[in-house]
């Protein structure tokens, strides 16, 4: 379980997220979604250790966040982060050596199911394969959380589709949470148990998929637009 | 993102089950017949295997499948259960169909006329 308490965090004087309160629990698929400079990209980075508190409490299963806890958390991020010399087959190597919980034949069974080839390298890759890539070495990882920024972001619905293939097919819905932001919630809704909703570095909502269905009788994207009207 | 279309006013969870049940009624899926692994399905529907998680527990909690321990899930083979479904089926189209009609302020005479005329397959 991974719990942020009242976590403030400031660029200069610019609060890029206030007072968050949020608990992620074990076996999900949560998506966060929010305008452009939200705060979405800071909170990835905070619950991967990349980014320090100001203030307030960071922790995974009792211990607070640094890189050292981060060791059971995989973060992707949405630039393009590779050795473009490499080919995927090394590119693999290289993340064996790097991380303690990454299990080189999921890694290979994930490019297969991706039908990525292992000595193709990586800066004759498509945009679209190079998405590819980021998932197979990202759930590679045998993590307890996967925190996913952007992961269907200018990717066309070929490859969307084969990424969501991916996140349904190679993660352990028993034990294994992803948290991935997005601005694609219509397509993304279908895989998704839970919904954050960010607005200037705070949660205005935090909801199950079935509950907004249910209750508001309306989908997630509707509801989101609806709270976005309430609150402005 | 997948295959499948969903409405936006119904938990998706109850649509996967909707759909499911009338590929039983209709006989797309036949009784006996196994259905797909959890994750498989999930994969094919493009939906959170927990969500399909569900869809596998309702139907079975509706008797409408069984869970035969290491094999997997399996249409019933009760052709009670299904005979039952099929009318539970039926009712919520009539249902949803008249109200539809009142609600326009059409007599039931008119329509039954009307379905009548129209005809329909009928065998």
């Amino acid at each position: 379980m991974i719990e942020l308490k009242n976590i403030t965090k400031k660029y200069g004087r610019r609060k890029a997220l206030e007072d968050l309160t949020l608990s992620l629990p074990q076996g999900k698929i949560i998506g966060l979604v929010g305008e452009n400079g939200s705060g979405k990209t800071t909170l990835l980075k905070l619950i991967s250790g990349l980014v320090t508190p100001d203030s307030g409490r960071a922790t995974f299963s009792g211990s607070r966040i640094t890189r050292k806890v981060a060791t059971n958390i995989a973060y992707m991020p949405d630039a393009d982060l590779f050795y473009p010399y490499f080919t995927v087959g090394q590119l693999i190597e290289f993340y064996e050596s790097q991380f303690i919980d990454f299990n080189p034949a999921k890694a290979k069974e994930i490019a297969r199911f991706l039908n990525l080839s292992l000595d193709l390298k990586i800066n004759n890759l498509s945009k679209g394969n190079r998405g590819r890539v980021k998932i197979a070495v990202t759930l590679g990882r045998e993590a307890d959380y996967y925190l996913l920024d952007e992961p269907f972001s200018g990717l066309d619905p070929m490859v969307r589709d084969d990424i969501a293939k991916g996140l349904i097919r190679f993660t352990d819905p028993e034990r294994q949470t992803v948290l991935l932001s997005t601005h694609e919630l219509k397509e993304v809704e279908p895989l998704l148990d839970e919904i954050v909703v960010l607005r200037g570095g705070r949660i205005i909502a935090h909801e199950a998929v079935d509950v907004i269905r249910d209750t508001y009788g309306k989908d997630a994207t509707s509801w989101m637009v609806s709270l976005f009207r309430e609150g402005s | 993102m997948m295959g499948i279309d969903f409405l936006p006013d119904k938990p998706i969870y109850q649509q996967l089950i909707d759909l499911i049940a009338g590929n039983i009624i209709r006989g797309t899926l036949n009784p006996g017949e196994k259905l797909p692994s959890v994750r498989d399905y999930a994969i094919e529907a493009g939906v959170n295997a927990n969500t399909m998680q569900r869809v596998y527990k309702e139907l079975e909690q509706m008797e409408i499948t069984e869970t035969k321990r290491g094999q997997g899930s399996f249409v019933t083979e009760d052709e009670v259960k299904i005979a039952m479904l099929r009318n539970e089926m039926k009712e919520q189209l009539v249902t949803s169909f008249i109200q539809s009609v009142e609600a326009l302020g059409f007599t039931k005479s008119e329509i039954l006329q009307h379905l009548q005329e129209r005809g329909g397959k009928d065998d």
